[in-house]
């Protein structure tokens, strides 16, 4: 499957890069916790995606990159999680978000060429999946209709969500009812995400309280996560210094401010979209297997 | 008082939930990339049976379940509690009818079980999964039937009663899968 994707990207002219396991900084995500590790003393932290660097180089001129490599996230663990897995990331300068939709289609159906048939993916925006599945309105209902929808739906109460978690009660539907619902034959698409959960991507230009974001899922497993990129270094780093601000009051450690991101930024990012891929879930699915540890040669229990 | 995170969730874990001592069966850990994790879990009620699904915000805390599981050397019943013996510290404990249950009719006096305790209580008490008893009553078979595979009731040593083929007379040993209830070979003697 790995020689698929490298002509995949061969054929369409895209740079295979390789940039840090080992960095100074990572992004400051609240749902995301990095792996640290000392280096001669000094804290440092394993990527837990290689974003920011490749932005770099797309900011240096480098045109349509792809990498594959190992990510870690700290406290991850399932059947679909491993601290350790092999993320498909790409950029491409000049798409928007649903020509690199398109792109994302191509890819998961050359990937699994031989392995599985992939059916015509489903394209949803993000809130009319909730409405359809649910018969709730994402963007205006508060936490008391999203309990009685979860009450509802079978996917019952969660204990600890803070009864005003309202992003904490979206997530607990999107994973336990709208993905497994809509994403169970087919691979699904759904774009046009509340720009709150979206730090790094740019507003749909027809409506800034959504970000230009979406995501794949197919048979329930989420397989791909991509944006047309946030270019205006001024207004990334209003939002990295809000999602610090978030993680301080949630008592979270904090990695420096993405410096060398924000200066590329500055400096000048192409317009351009990217997308990673869990590539282990691809291989797991194209396989027809249930569980990461099955197609890993030595998961993380293993290592 | 000892407390479990829910990155500590696996199968076999004991907790308490709503007062009462669970068992987690299966531990699903449920994250969207960019958002919350989630474990959702399926836990068996110890004093029930009953199994039911709970899901928790990843990071939360749950109380352990003071449940041990403990080899123990049944001794006899006085007819109201069956005795256990630790073979260890040679410490006795009486179980009820309630924890006891289906596994009293299997039980031999010396024969190991496997009992868990809730609060040094007994909660619940597992026969081995098999066991090898001798046939105290059973009608004499007629020859000529053994080819239908037909069977008939035995009485056991211990006044359990399993299907025995026609072949099978008293005073035999058989061996009993006590999980199934039932009868799984004859015993050279």
């Amino acid at each position: 499957m790995r020689e698929r994707v490298r002509a995949f990207f061969a054929a369409s002219d895209a740079l295979e890069v390789e940039t840090p396991l080992l960095c100074r900084t990572v992004p400051a995500e609240a749902a995301i916790q990095p792996v640290t590790a000392a280096v001669d003393g000094h804290e440092h932290w394993l990527r837990t995606s290689p974003e920011s660097a490749m932005k770099r180089l797309l900011a240096a001129g480098i045109g349509d990159c792809w990498q594959l490599g190992p990510v870690f996230r700290d406290g991850e663990e399932g059947t679909h999680h491993q601290p350790e897995f092999t993320l498909l990331e790409w950029y491409r300068v000049g798409f928007d978000h649903h020509e690199l939709m398109d792109e994302v289609e191509a890819l998961v159906a050359a990937a699994c060429a031989g392995e599985r048939t992939v059916p015509v993916a489903a394209r949803w925006r993000w809130r009319d999946a909730f409405v359809a599945t649910l018969d709730v309105d994402p963007l205006v209902a508060d936490v008391a209709e999203l309990r009685r929808a979860s009450h509802e739906a079978g996917a019952g109460a969660v204990t600890g969500l803070a009864p005003d978690d309202r992003t904490g009660w979206l997530d607990w539907l999107l994973a336990a009812v709208v993905v497994p619902r809509l994403s169970a034959e087919i691979p699904l698409f759904l774009h046009g995400w509340p720009i709150g959960q979206a730090a790094l991507a740019r507003a749909e230009d027809d409506d800034p309280a959504l970000a230009a974001r979406f995501e794949l899922y197919w048979q329930g497993v989420e397989l791909a996560n991509g944006f047309r990129e946030l270019t205006d270094g001024a207004e990334q780093r209003r939002r990295l210094e809000a999602e610090r601000s978030r993680m301080a009051r949630q008592g979270e450690a904090l990695p420096p401010l993405d410096e060398p991101l924000l200066a590329a930024l500055d400096a000048g990012l192409p317009d351009a979209a990217g997308v990673a891929l869990g590539f282990d879930r691809l291989v797991m699915l194209a396989a027809g297997v249930s569980s990461l540890d099955q197609v890993m040669a030595f998961s993380f229990r293993r290592a | 008082m000892a407390t479990y995170s829910t990155n500590e969730f696996r199968g076999g874990l004991k907790i308490m939930l709503d007062g009462d001592p669970h068992a987690i069966v299966e531990n699903e850990f449920v994250k969207p990339g960019k958002g919350q994790a989630f474990n959702r879990v399926k836990v068996r009620n110890l004093q029930t049976g009953r199994v039911v699904e709970r899901t928790f915000k990843s990071g939360e805390t749950v109380e352990a379940a003071d449940v041990i599981d403990t080899e123990m050397t049944y001794l006899y019943t006085d007819g109201e509690y069956w005795h256990f013996m630790d073979p260890n510290t040679f410490d006795q404990i009486a179980a009820d009818e309630r924890a006891v249950g289906d596994s009293a009719k299997w039980l031999r006096e010396q024969d190991t079980c496997e009992v868990t305790l809730y609060n040094g209580e007994p909660l619940t008490v597992q026969a081995p999964s098999f066991v090898e008893l001798r046939i105290t009553q059973t009608d004499p078979g007629i020859r000529g039937d053994t080819a239908q595979g037909g069977t008939k009731p035995a009485t056991l040593e211990t006044g359990a009663v399993v299907k025995v083929p026609l072949f099978i007379e008293e005073g035999e040993v058989i061996r009993v899968d006590t999980r199934k209830g039932e009868y799984v070979g004859r015993v050279k003697s």
